[in-house]
C-alpha cells in the first residue's frame, strides 16, 4: 500500500491539521510517514503544500514526484490547480469550492469552478456551507478530510479514532463537531461517486 | 526505544534532550528555528534544567555555547544559514580553541531560498574552520548524529557543525530514541591556556587544528555514516551527500539502484572512498544538496581526465535545492510530468496579515514620501520586507540583519537626503544598535523607523530581546529625548503619523520614529490563550460547586 497525498491551501488556513489526522491514523495501522511542511515566510497569506507520503515500505523521499500523487487534498480551489503535474492520471482532486481571495488577481469563480470540473476524477465540494449547517465553519478542515477519506483505504473509524486523539485536550464537544463534519464530507464524495 | 513522529529540527531538539547537552542557545531563523521552541515547550528539558534561550543574534549564541563548552558542559547552537554568516568570527576561531564540553553547531540552509536571501552553504564554513560536519540524510540520522556529534566533539576536543536543509528540516518522519545521557558536571579544560587565542598559544593550538585533521578524516571513514555501497554496472558511479540519496533512491524502484553508491553525510571526506570510487566507475555523477562542495574538490582546475558530472557541468543545475525529478533528469531517466498548470493560476505570493500594523506604517510612509524622489527607503529583515511588494512599493533594499541603518548611514554621509532606514525590533537589537551608534557618532542625516511589533514575527513570535528596551537603548546611544518619536501605526492615526514622519524627515540629524503596535498574530494567540485560560477556570470553579 502507498498514497502519496499533496495538501494545498493558504497559509494560515491550517492544511496541517488535516494532515496530522491523516498522519495520526496511518502510523496507528503500523505504515511509514514522511511528511513535508512549509515553515516560515509562505505561511504569511501565499501558497502553502504539504508532501504526505504513506506506505507499508519505507519511503525514501520527503517529496513526491511528478506524477505520482494519488490525491491532492485542497481546501482552496485556484490552491487545488497548482500541484496538477504531481498529480497521476487517474488520481482524485479533492476541493474545497471556497475560494480564499487574497490577491488583486484572482481569477474568474466560474472559469475556475470549469477547470477544476476538466479534471477526470474530482471532487467539488462547499465545504464551508457543510460545516456552518453543522455548528461551525471552522471544522471546514474536517470536512475537507472526509471528503478525502474515500480514497485513503483507511478504515473510517480508525480516522475518527485520529480526530478523537488530535482535539482531545480541546473537550468532547469538539471532538464530535470535527467528527461530524468528518462523516458529512465522507457521505457527500460516497454520493459523488455513486454518481448521485 | 520509543518512536516518535518528528519533524527533522523536533529530532534535533529531542536528541539535544536526551543527549544530555545542557543549554541551547539560538536566535530564530527558518528553517531552524522550532529546535529551540521544541527544547523550550519539553517537560524534560525544564525537569532537567536544560537552558533554551533566544540570543540578541546568532553571534551571541555561538559565544555563549562556546562559554558551556569551556565549563565541560554539552551545547549547542542553532542558527540559519546566513546566521552562521553573523556567528562566523566566534565559530571559526571556536575551530581553533576546540572544544572541552561537547559543542554542536547546527546551521541551517535553505537551497531555492524558500525564506532567505541567499542559499549559500554551511559545509563551507565547516571547511573553513576545518571542524568536522555531518549531514544527516533524514530525520533518524539527524538525532542520532547530536549523539555521534557530541560524542566525537569531546572525544576530538572540537565543535562539530550539523548541517542540516529545508526538507529535512520541515518533514516529519518516525524516529526512535535512544537511552537519555546525563549532564556533565562542570569541569574546566585541562589546559587552562586552550581558549586564550592569544598569537603565541593561537599558533599552536592552530597546528593542534592542523594535526587532527587526520583524525577527522579516520572518524569519516570509520564511523558508519560514509558508506560505499556496490552495484552491478560500473559505467556510472553515484556520490550523493544529505538527502540527496533519497532522491536518487526514490528514482529506483524497490530501491534497487544497478550503481554503485558512495552515501556520504560526514566530512572531511575521506580520499580512499573517493578515490575507490573513481578506481571502478567509467564516469561519476555527484548529487548534492546545496553547492558543488564535493563535485568541486574532484574535479579541481586542472584534473583534465576524470569524468565528473554534476551542477558544474549543468548535468544538475546550479541552483536550487533537488527533487526526485531533478535527480531522474540528470540520470537520463523518464519524466513523470502530470498535467500542465491550467493558464488562469496566477501566483500567490505571501503577504502581510490583515490587520497588521505594518501596514499602516508603510501607509503612513508613503504619504510622507510623496514631496520626495523614490528610492530613499533602506529596509532590513522581516514581515516588514513584504513591504517591497506591491500595492506598497515602499522599500529599497533587504540585504541583511541590521544593513538598513547602516546603508541609509553611507547613503546620508554623501549627501543623498533624507535617507530613511525601515527596521524590525528584533532585528535592531539583533544587529541595527551598533549602526545607529555609528549614526550618532558621525551625526549621520538619517531617519530611522523601528517597527516594533515586540515579537520576532516573521519567524513565528518568538520572544524580542527589544522589548520594553527600545527607548532606553536609542538614548543611552546618544538619540536626543526629543529626536525620538513614538507613534502607533492604525489606520485612524494616519495625518498623525505622517505628520511626525515629515517633521522628522525635514531635520538635518539623526532621527528615530518608533512605530508601535503588538503582531496581530501573537495578540490573536494572547487573546485565545486568555479565552482558553478564562474558560478552563469557570469550568473548575462549575465543577467545585457541584
Amino acid at each position: 500500500m502507498k498514497k502519496d497525498i499533496i495538501l494545498a491551501g493558504v497559509g494560515g488556513q491550517g492544511i496541517l491539521s488535516i494532515a496530522a489526522c491523516i498522519g495520526l491514523a496511518a502510523v496507528d495501522n503500523g505504515l511509514f510517514l514522511k511528511q513535508a511542511e512549509v515553515h516560515g515566510m509562505s505561511q504569511r497569506g501565499g501558497a502553502v503544500q504539504s508532501n504526505l507520503r504513506l506506505s507499508d515500505k519505507e519511503i525514501a523521499s520527503d517529496l513526491i514526484p511528478y506524477g505520482q500523487a494519488d490525491l491532492i487534498i485542497s481546501v482552496e480551489p485556484l490552491e487545488s490547480l497548482r500541484y496538477l503535474p504531481w498529480l497521476r492520471r487517474d488520481g482524485w482532486l479533492i476541493t474545497s469550492s471556497n475560494a480564499f481571495v487574497n490577491i488583486p488577481n484572482y481569477p474568474d469563480k466560474e472559469a475556475l469552478k470549469a477547470e477544476i470540473k476538466k479534471i477526470k476524477n474530482h471532487i467539488f465540494i462547499d465545504a464551508e456551507a457543510i460545516a456552518k449547517e453543522l455548528g461551525s465553519v471552522r471544522s471546514a478542515n474536517m470536512v475537507m478530510l472526509g471528503a478525502a477519506a474515500p480514497f485513503l483505504e483507511m478504515p473510517f473509524d480508525e480516522i475518527e479514532k485520529a480526530i478523537a486523539k488530535l482535539f482531545g485536550n480541546k473537550g468532547e464537544a469538539v471532538v464530535e463537531l470535527n467528527q461530524k463534519a468528518m462523516k458529512a464530507g465522507y457521505e457527500f464524495s460516497n454520493r459523488a461517486v455513486a454518481g448521485e | 526505544m520509543q518512536k516518535m513522529l518528528l519533524l527533522g529540527v523536533e529530532a534535533i531538539g529531542q536528541a539535544a534532550i536526551d543527549a544530555g547537552i545542557s543549554a541551547v542557545f539560538a536566535y530564530p531563523g527558518t528553517p531552524s528555528t522550532e529546535i529551540t521552541e521544541y527544547v523550550q515547550a519539553s517537560r524534560e528539558a525544564r525537569d532537567n534544567k536544560v537552558v533554551a534561550s533566544w540570543t540578541a543574534n546568532e553571534k551571541t549564541a555561538m559565544e555563549a555555547t562556546l562559554g558551556v563548552s569551556y565549563v565541560g558542559k554539552r551545547a549547542m547552537a542553532c542558527m540559519k544559514h546566513v546566521g552562521l554568516n553573523v556567528a562566523a568570527d566566534a565559530f571559526v576561531n571556536a575551530g581553533v580553541t576546540g572544544a572541552n564540553g561537547g559543542l554542536l553547531v547546527v546551521s541551517a540552509d535553505d537551497p531555492s531560498m524558500h525564506s532567505s536571501q541567499n542559499e549559500q552553504d554551511s559545509r563551507f564554513f565547516g571547511k573553513f574552520a576545518m571542524i568536522p560536519t555531518l549531514e544527516p540524510s533524514n530525520q533518524q540520522e539527524a538525532y542520532d548524529m547530536v549523539f555521534y556529534g557530541l560524542e566525537l566533539s569531546e572525544k576530538l576536543h572540537t565543535p562539530v557543525l550539523l548541517r542540516i536543509t529545508t526538507r529535512l528540516a520541515h518533514s516529519r518522519a518516525g524516529v526512535v530514541r535512544k537511552p537519555s545521557r546525563e549532564h556533565n558536571e562542570i569541569r574546566l579544560p585541562d589546559d587552562p591556556k586552550q581558549f586564550i587565542l592569544l598569537p603565541a598559544i593561537a599558533r599552536k593550538r592552530y597546528k593542534g587544528l592542523l594535526a587532527n585533521q587526520a583524525h577527522f578524516i579516520n572518524e569519516s571513514e570509520t564511523s558508519g555514516y560514509n558508506r560505499y555501497i556496490d552495484g552491478s554496472d560500473h559505467s556510472l558511479g553515484i556520490i550523493a551527500s544529505g538527502i540527496a540519496y533519497n532522491y536518487l533512491l526514490e528514482n529506483f524502484a524497490d530501491r534497487e539502484l544497478p550503481y554503485p553508491v558512495l552515501k556520504i553525510n560526514q566530512y572531511p571526506v575521506s580520499r580512499t572512498l573517493l578515490a575507490k570510487l573513481e578506481k571502478e566507475c567509467e564516469t561519476i555523477l555527484v548529487l548534492e544538496e546545496g553547492a558543488p562542495v564535493i563535485e568541486e574538490m574532484l574535479k579541481g582546475y586542472l584534473s583534465k581526465n576524470l569524468n565528473v558530472k554534476g551542477r558544474l557541468d549543468g548535468t544538475v543545475p546550479r541552483d536550487g535545492e533537488l527533487n526526485p525529478n531533478v535527480v531522474a533528469r540528470a540520470m537520463g531517466l523518464e519524466d513523470t510530468y502530470g498535467q500542465d498548470v491550467p493558464g488562469l493560476v496566477v501566483g500567490r505570493p505571501p503577504s502581510m496579515c490583515m490587520g497588521c500594523g505594518h501596514i499602516d506604517t508603510y501607509n503612513a510612509l508613503n504619504s510622507a514620501m510623496e514631496k520626495y524622489s523614490k528610492g530613499r527607503v533602506f529596509s532590513d529583515i522581516g514581515c516588514y520586507t513584504l513591504g517591497a511588494l506591491a500595492p506598497f512599493n515602499a522599500i529599497n533594499s533587504c540585504v541583511d540583519m541590521g544593513a538598513s541603518i547602516t546603508m541609509a548611514k553611507g547613503a546620508a554621509d554623501v549627501g543623498f537626503s533624507p535617507s530613511i532606514a525601515v527596521i524590525g525590533d528584533s532585528t535592531f537589537t539583533h544587529s541595527g544598535m551598533t549602526g545607529l551608534l555609528d549614526v550618532v557618532n558621525c551625526n549621520s542625516n538619517v531617519t530611522i523607523i523601528i517597527n516594533d511589533n515586540s515579537t520576532t514575527g516573521m519567524t513565528g513570535g518568538q520572544k524580542s530581546a527589544a522589548t520594553g528596551k527600545i527607548e532606553d537603548i536609542c538614548r543611552g546611544i546618544g538619540i536626543p529625548e526629543e529626536r525620538i518619536r513614538v507613534i502607533t501605526p492604525l489606520k485612524k492615526n494616519h495625518d498623525e503619523n505622517v505628520q511626525v514622519l515629515l517633521e522628522e524627515l525635514q531635520r538635518d540629524e539623526p532621527s528615530v520614529i518608533i512605530s508601535r503596535r503588538e503582531c496581530i498574530q501573537t495578540l490573536n494567540k494572547r487573546m485565545r490563550q486568555r479565552a482558553a485560560a478564562k474558560a478552563k477556570e469557570a469550568e473548575q470553579q462549575k465543577a467545585s460547586q457541584q
